[in-house]
């Protein structure tokens, strides 16, 4: 029998905190032979990225290995002195993090990082390792890379960033690399482009890899083996296609029913239990009658433009409509425009030039910071990104879905103004004895909840969703939707969702508009236009979405034949 | 909320008992401000010739000065009005700084950009200098030591209350807010300006050590309280004319509550950060 490159046992990692030990992971069993990739597929809190800082000795101070082993080799690493660990660092096993451009050093020239690394590890002239590093850009196909050898991180893109990491991770040829989330923030695009690097490199030098992921598709398409993790525990192991397909531990089972893919529905998201509450609701709620002929559309926008002081405008030339109980996708890329066309349809941001007709009167002359006087504020009303940003940290839950109620409705504080909060966050399923709590005692998810009572509050007619879930775990992100999808249905509200994530809009919405630098590049019918793109820049995104329901020859198998 | 906050503060204080200590120093400087004049045992301004320049004894816990006046009483009376100087200039240079910086840090622009030239400017005076300026220039009475202590104080409020208040800017409970109906003006207000009052706290404690010593040495450059008014400063200026006759009390006593006055302050600002930052709290 051939030893496993790395073999984990029964590890325990235990943090020291004010509250006594919190064990962040308890019993965690895995393996890895040489060459293989494994991914490591979790939530937050579920103790996979504590098990790969454990393995490269990185936990922070209050983290220690309480029981079990790290066998690397046959050789328990959790008894080493640190001396002998450095020498395995870079050498024996590597790891790279998710926000490239915070693991590199803002202030020094990125060849010059690849160097400090090599040189640590290997006795060798600095001229010798710069034309290593030069080697390695090009390994890690960066473009120019002569010229790219003096730029700063601050000048490379998220994904160039990126790939300077896998240069200087890889720069002493390691046989193990653990990728913590290598690809969360960057677009979906070119996401598939590191990932295929990463793959082709882990390929090309038989390096073993570790691929730690909330995203079951990434973790299904990229790995021939998945472990999935909750609460410090290993739950499932087996291989994508059976992973997903014939999924055994109840957790798998929830956690595979709440990833979106090309082909979900809403109702399929969440559990048994949740989902014929759901199917109930949906069923209660009668169709709204078709508004009589000659209603304007809820929402008419015509070419709305916003140009920043120089440069290439930021939108242009953007028009579209939006009847009640509709429910339009945005998506593009970071730097599409989609953020500010949300802001502007808002009325946070005073649009450059173009028009914002709601319920057939025109909105976009009155300058965004006189809109809170207007009567249509409350009838626009938003909600945002980060739940953790979105609320303010010295009003309790209450208070937040309170705000807006005094400011717009004009209630005053009283039996009334609780009833109405109280009827709120039932709607958005918010027990009611968290009303009386601090943002930072709130889960993510109840964050969410708050976000979305305070949006509902005064009952607006259209509701702009700007990526409402992006920070969120799929199995609260799939709560989350269906919560919007059934407020959408029971108060025939106009929902406008911007995202980067394909699958959630293919599933929320009627209509998707495709943004790219800013511009409309296509429209339509959200299924057609996902299943059947016409524009070249369209396919090229539906093509980079991860899929989980994966044909036989996946990338990895067509890279290793 | 209440019992974590204090729970976190006993934290705090276990890892760093010199906060608490200080906390206590702060809190019995106030009430000897209060109550000091009723507790000194002397009146301190009351001359007696026969009793000048006596060294420390059990009549005279810090000895009396050139013209018999108990050191020890004049300290404590001192007390009030050189805490009244401090806070009523840190109070009057807060409040500005903050409604000033915060304004700068929400709206940016060119409005922004004039104020932050204006400081640049002040700040490039030594600061002492010009406060001695101002209180020669405009008379040398209590409320301008105050006015000018206040306006050199006014740069790092509005420094720091620009740079919490920008990093804020773009939360998604600052737009909320205006989506809520909040104005531009109310928003910064009601929702920023709280929100970055913790961490201005901080800068206040420490500040008024500093504005403590920045009174006391107007006045003993004599541009400050006038004798007899029993002042830190001034007995410190009156003192040292007898150091080199080895009358040592006259100085070192007013030095020494101008020294623990600053140092509490100091602590208790270093303390309070702790105690505030949130990254303290996991």
């Amino acid at each position: 029998m051939i030893e496993p490159l790395l073999r984990i046992e029964d590890l325990h990692v235990t943090f020291s905190t004010r509250r006594g030990p919190v064990e962040a992971v308890r019993g965690m069993t895995l393996s890895l032979d040489q060459g293989e990739t494994l991914g490591l597929v979790g939530e937050s809190g579920s103790g996979k990225s504590v098990t790969g800082f454990a393995t490269t000795r990185l936990l922070d101070a209050a983290g220690q290995v309480t029981k079990g082993r790290i066998l690397y080799r046959g050789k328990d690493i959790t008894k080493i002195p640190d001396s002998d660990f450095r020498a395995l660092h870079g050498a024996a096993m590597s790891m790279i993090f998710q926000n490239p451009r915070a693991a590199l050093n803002p202030i020094r020239a990125i060849g010059l990082q690849i160097v400090d690394a090599i040189l640590s590890h290997k006795r060798m002239s600095k001229q010798a390792a710069a034309d290593e590093a030069l080697k390695l850009l090009r390994a890690v196909q960066i473009r120019d890379p002569e010229q790219r050898m003096s730029a700063y991180p601050h000048e490379l893109s998220g994904g160039m960033c990126q790939r300077v990491m896998i240069a200087v991770a890889i720069s002493c040829n390691p046989m193990l690399l653990i990728a913590d989330e290598p690809t969360t923030g960057l677009d979906v695009t070119t996401q598939k482009i590191v990932m295929d690097l990463l793959a082709q490199i882990a390929a090309d030098r038989g390096m073993a890899t570790i691929l730690i992921t909330h995203d079951l598709g990434l973790a299904a398409q990229y790995c021939r083996r998945v472990v999935v993790m909750e609460k410090g525990r290993l739950v499932e192991e087996a291989a994508p296609k059976t992973l997903f397909h014939r999924p055994q531990h109840a957790y798998t089972k929830r956690l595979v029913a709440a990833s979106p893919t090309a082909t979900s529905r809403i109702e399929d998201l969440v559990a048994d239990d949740e989902r014929t509450q759901y199917l109930a609701v949906v069923a209660a709620s009668r169709p709204h009658p078709d508004p009589p002929s000659g209603t304007p559309p809820l929402l008419e926008v015509k070419n709305l433009a916003k140009r920043y002081d120089q440069g290439l405008p930021a939108v242009a030339d953007f028009s579209m409509t939006m009847a009640a109980g509709e429910s339009v996708g945005l998506v593009g890329e970071s730097g599409s425009g989609k953020t500010t066309t949300s802001r502007m349809i808002c009325r946070l941001v005073d649009a450059s030039d173009g028009e914002i007709v709601f319920d057939g009167e025109s909105i976009g002359h009155l300058p965004a910071r006189e809109f809170h006087r207007s009567r249509f504020r409350k009838d626009i009303q938003i909600v945002f990104q980060d739940p953790n940003e979105s609320l303010n940290p010295r009003f309790t839950a209450f208070d937040c879905i309170a705000h807006p109620l005094l400011r717009l409705v004009g209630m005053r504080p009283g039996e009334a103004l609780q009833r109405r909060v109280e009827e709120c966050a039932r709607r958005v399923g918010l027990p009611l004895e968290l009303l009386p709590r601090f943002p930072h005692q709130l889960s993510g998810g109840q964050k969410a909840r708050v976000g979305i009572a305070r949006a509902i509050a005064c009952r607006p007619r259209l509701l702009v969703l700007d990526e409402p879930t992006a920070a969120l775990d799929v199995s609260v992100q799939a709560v989350v939707l269906q919560l919007l999808d059934r407020l959408r249905r029971e108060d025939n509200l106009g929902l406008l969702f911007v995202s980067h994530d394909l699958n959630v809009v293919r599933m929320m919405c009627d209509r998707t508009i495709v943004l790219r630098n800013g511009r409309i590049v296509e429209q339509g019918e959200s299924r057609a236009l996902f299943d059947n793109p016409q524009t070249e820049y369209t396919r090229e995104l539906v093509d980079a979405v991860p899929h989980i329901g994966l044909s036989a020859g996946g990338p990895v198998e067509a890279l290793s034949s | 909320m209440a019992s974590t906050t204090l729970r976190h503060t006993v934290f705090i204080l276990r890892g760093n008992p010199l906060t608490g200590i200080a906390a206590a120093g702060v809190i019995l400087l106030v009430l000897i401000a209060i109550f000091g004049p009723s507790i000194a045992p002397y009146d301190p301004v009351a001359s007696n010739v026969s009793e000048a320049l006596k060294p420390p004894s059990a009549a005279h816990l810090a000895g009396t000065d050139q013209l018999g006046r108990d050191t020890f009483s004049r300290l404590v009376v001192a007390t009030r009005l050189d805490l009244v100087i401090a806070v009523s200039a840190v109070g009057i240079s807060f409040v500005l700084g903050a409604v000033i910086g915060a304004f700068c840090g929400y709206t940016g622009g060119r409005f922004d950009r004039s104020v932050g030239r204006f400081v640049d400017v002040m700040m490039a005076f030594p600061l002492f200098v010009l406060a001695m300026a101002m209180v020669a220039a405009l008379g040398n009475r209590v409320e301008n030591i105050v006015l000018a202590t206040a306006v050199i104080n006014l740069p790092f409020y509005i420094r720091f209350a620009r740079a919490e208040v920008n990093v804020r800017r773009n939360l998604g409970w600052v737009e909320a807010a205006r989506a809520s109906g909040e104005s531009h003006g109310s928003v910064v207000l009601r929702f920023l300006l709280p929100n970055v009052l913790p961490a201005m706290a901080v800068q206040m404690s420490l500040n008024l050590g500093w504005a403590i010593l920045n009174a006391a040495g107007l006045s003993f450059i004599g541009l400050g309280v006038k004798p007899p008014t029993p002042e830190w400063g001034i007995m410190v200026a009156e003192g040292a004319r007898f150091i080199s006759t080895g009358k040592w009390w006259l100085v070192a006593f007013p030095g020494l509550a101008l020294m623990l006055a600053v140092l509490c302050f100091n602590l208790l600002g270093d303390g309070m950060r702790d105690i505030l930052d949130p990254r303290m709290r996991t």
